[in-house]
């Protein structure tokens, strides 16, 4: 490896092309920032682009909506962990970004009068909790990939510079916790570069490949959240892990919570549509946490189906075929292809999947990274800004609502762009010094890995951190399985450190870049066990057998002890905790007031 | 399905150490719950990490794992391994520059892409609210804005594989007229100039080869066929 590093200087520099990433570069660009964009995949294959069901607005072009419904179904879905001011920012703000995209092209389904066709989704209400409301704005099943490819196809029109198949590897800060830029791998040469910036933006995406069973790609493997708590950024809420309900038996493949939109039933194995027990109001599009412990009860209460009862059924075969195959028509496909079964004439197999990390590196609503310091747990860190999933506005709270991450990436990737064009702007963002020894993390990283002997392989230490996670922080939780789990994954991190590899070429060295995404995959995960095994309540997706539903607590959860933020510190392995912002952004909203939470 | 060793044949190229590229013969064995070529891919490479390939969602929506497999392009993860002869023929997508194993540069690709100006042009001041499309317009996309840019279909492509400087290709082409379609784009006399030429457009001869390996069963040469039939008529 060698150990000459080019550096360049930019006036911005963004990590991830994904939503969050595009969203953010479209502010920059448009406003003539030197802005490198990092990638270490081509931008069209970011996550982003296998969202199916929608993104939330309450345009009202079906059902009657507001913003204020919009909000309350929001903090309710959070179980009450969402930072209200951020929640409201993000709602009010979804009209506007939604329309936006509109305007940039992107291929939205239509109503009879030409507006963007909504659908109904889990969680999502008019009037408090009352009925479903239209609130999706949906391209088919593929409004994702829709999405992503006009926010792409917008930063070609604004002349983004795009640094494509670069793979960030650390975050620089100086003595005095600025952060100076990153340093990055082209995947293509294996050289290295310093990326010098005034202001540095990650959107690197989620983390779910920390889990064995996921519905993440593979490059889904936290790259700015390790980056982060490296870094010594502490990282929110990380025991808040959605698991979707509907991911193909086996697969894990995603089915759309549209499909319930559409009119899909869940059933167990005597065909009964068993929501109708757990949530007699809002029934199958019940918030994913409650519809994903209901479906785990059925199975292990015996009532699965197949022959090793581990599964339940999603069912759509009393649907229209030309519903299916104009709203659906990539669900179709995919149950085609992975589960062996055509939707029009069978049900298709399904069970909860690691879905959407709720946690993440903490931001105020203007995307600018915040940490304690100086007696103020929210204390903006110059130069640094995060949004999409590897942030934490925190807007998802304890759960995330489907179509919320949609929203959230366009909101507060914008939010961070425009943070920075004002921060520039004011000038308030220089270009400070870099340190002597800047690069010297990565380089003793990838020095470690070139001279490793008797090391562990990479796939043996991941699969031993997937498995662990799958069985110890689940979708219902144990005190003793969370106590034995952060045992086992401080060995697992432990052998991350010894990873050893046998290719050694300068050149594409995709064995490489999996060691490197690994040591960020164990920091979400170490963040993960521990942040779980401390939190003695249940809440939204965190749900404990020692802390069950009670007069005192509702549904287990500890508002007296437990209505705080998570932080977790990986140089130490310590947590610190933080209060919820209760209070709405603007004085003449009403908080949402804390509340028991059924559908 | 059950445990079972599958062989491969598999394009092998690594500048930093290999003189020319070579095929290895190589055997993996697969675990039930193995479907997928990229499943086997993973598997393989558990076995020897220094085999290289591109993959992402895994599901055929992002467009990374494009590669000729038994002489015929398509993506991995959407290939089920028990249909494919064996030993299964790996190699990268042909005509582009070889990285390193099955990784080809797809710059020229790109720009081709870039060359059409994949973005909704429509210089009217935004309204307040979305634009309106009716369904039946809104229809007009499809079969088009699905496009993941994975490349199985312009490397499928002879005329591409002669001139992917100057043919813009069936990816790009179609997605050239999924602008033209567009009933809120404003630039289609525009986008018909730009493919004016005996090049960019006319090298297409509807062999018809991108349909055929299509992995989103897209129909590139159906949408070159309606951008000429707009230069036909707006030349009478």
């Amino acid at each position: 490896m060698s150990n000459k590093v080019t550096k360049r200087t930019f006036d911005a520099v963004i990590v991830g092309a994904g939503g969050a990433g595009l969203r953010a570069a479209l502010q920059l660009s448009e406003a003539g920032l030197k802005t490198a964009v990092l990638s270490k995949v081509f931008p069209t294959r970011s996550h982003t682009v296998a969202a199916q069901g929608g993104v939330a607005a309450s345009l009202g072009n079906t059902t009657e909506d507001n913003w204020h419904w919009h909000m309350y179904d929001t903090v309710k879905g959070s179980d009450w962990l969402g930072d209200q001011d951020s929640i409201e920012f993000m709602v009010r703000k979804a009209n506007e970004v939604v329309v936006e995209l509109e305007h940039y092209g992107m291929p939205f389904d239509r109503t009879d009068n030409g507006k963007i066709y909504q659908r109904p989704f889990g969680g999502h209400s008019q009037n408090y909790g009352k009925s479903p409301v239209m609130r999706s704005c949906a391209a088919a099943d593929r409004t994702g990939h829709a999405m992503l490819h006009a926010l792409y196809q917008r930063n070609v029109r604004a002349h983004t510079q795009f640094f494509v198949e670069w793979m960030a590897l650390d975050l620089l800060r100086d003595a005095s916790g600025n952060v100076l830029g990153v340093t990055a791998l082209e995947l293509e040469t294996g050289e290295v570069s310093i990326f010098h910036a005034k202001a540095t933006i990650f959107a690197t995406g989620g983390s779910g490949r920390i889990y064995y069973s996921s519905t993440n790609a593979f490059i889904n493997t936290g790259d700015g959240v390790g980056m982060a708590a490296r870094a010594g950024i502490p990282l929110e809420d990380m025991e808040f892990w959605q698991f979707h309900p509907t991911g193909v038996a086996g697969a894990g493949v995603l089915i759309t919570e549209g499909v319930r939109g559409e009119g899909g039933i869940l059933r167990n194995g005597g065909g009964e549509r068993f929501m109708e027990r757990y949530a007699p109001n809002l029934k199958d599009l019940a918030s994913r946490d409650v519809v994903s412990r209901s479906m785990v009860t059925e199975i292990n209460e015996g009532r699965g189906c197949g022959p090793d009862k581990d599964h339940v059924m999603l069912d759509i075969t009393h649907l229209s075929p030309e519903v299916i195959m104009k709203r659906l028509p990539g669900i179709r496909e995919i149950s085609i292809r992975f589960a062996g079964v055509d939707p029009i004439k069978a049900p298709i197999p399904v069970v909860p999947t690691c879905h959407y990390q709720m946690g993440g590196i903490p931001t105020n609503y203007k995307g600018q990274v915040v940490v304690p310091k100086f007696g103020n747990a929210d204390t903006p860190v110059p130069g640094f800004y995060a949004a999409g999933e590897c942030a934490c506005a925190s807007v998802h709270g304890a759960n995330r609502l489907g179509t919320n991450s949609l929203l959230d990436l366009l909101v507060f990737g914008k939010a961070a762009g425009e943070s920075v064009v004002d921060d520039f702007r004011a000038g308030n963002l220089e270009l400070k010094p870099l340190p002597e020894d800047v690069a010297d993390r990565t380089l003793a990283r990838l020095d470690r890995l070139e001279t490793q002997r008797d090391g562990s392989s990479v796939n043996d230490v991941r699969l031993a951190m997937q498995r662990t996670m799958q069985k110890h922080a689940g979708v219902f939780r144990f005190k003793d399985l969370l106590k034995e789990g952060v045992e086992k994954i401080l060995k697992v991190a432990g052998d991350a450190r010894y990873t050893q590899i046998g290719d050694k070429s300068k050149v594409w060295n995709t064995a490489r870049q999996e060691a490197l995404e690994l040591d960020n995959l164990i920091e979400v995960a170490k963040a993960t066990m521990v942040s779980a095994e401390a939190r003695k309540e249940s809440r939204g997706a965190h749900v404990r057998d020692d802390a069950v539903d009670t007069p005192e607590h509702p549904n287990g959860r500890d508002d007296t002890n437990w209505l705080k933020h998570t932080l977790w510190f990986s140089a130490d392995n310590h947590l610190e905790y933080k209060p919820v912002r209760l209070k709405p952004m603007s004085s003449d909203v009403e908080p949402i007031a804390l509340a028991k939470r059924t559908y | 399905m059950s445990k079972r060793t599958v062989q491969f044949k598999i394009y092998r190229y690594d500048p930093d150490k290999d003189a020319a590229p070579y095929m290895q013969d190589i055997s993996v064995e697969l675990e039930p719950s193995d479907k997928k070529l990229l499943d086997a891919l993973v598997r393989l490479k558990a076995k020897d990490d220094s085999i290289a390939f591109r993959r992402s969602c895994r599901e055929g929506v992002c467009g990374s794992d494009a590669m000729n497999i038994n002489n015929k392009n398509g993506l991995a993860c959407l290939t089920d391994i028990d249909s494919l002869k064996q030993p299964i023929v790996l190699r990268p997508l042909p005509g582009l520059p070889v990285i390193r194993d099955l990784i080809v540069d797809m710059t020229q690709f790109f720009k081709q892409y870039h060359s059409i100006k994949p973005y909704l042009i429509n210089d009217d001041p935004p309204p307040e609210r979305e634009r309106l499309q009716s369904p039946e317009e809104r229809e007009e996309l499809n079969g088009l804005y699905e496009c993941i840019l994975c490349a199985c279909c312009s490397t499928a492509c002879p005329s591409f594989w002669w001139n992917p400087d100057k043919f813009v290709g069936p990816s790009g082409l179609l997605n050239a007229y999924r602008f033209i379609a567009d009933t809120r784009d404003q630039a289609t006399s525009e986008r018909l100039d730009n493919l004016d030429d005996p090049y960019r457009l006319f090298r297409c001869h509807t062999i018809m080869s991108c349909v055929d390996v299509c992995p989103k069963s897209l129909n590139p040469t159906r949408a070159i066929g309606k951008i000429k039939d707009l230069m036909v008529r707006r030349a009478v």
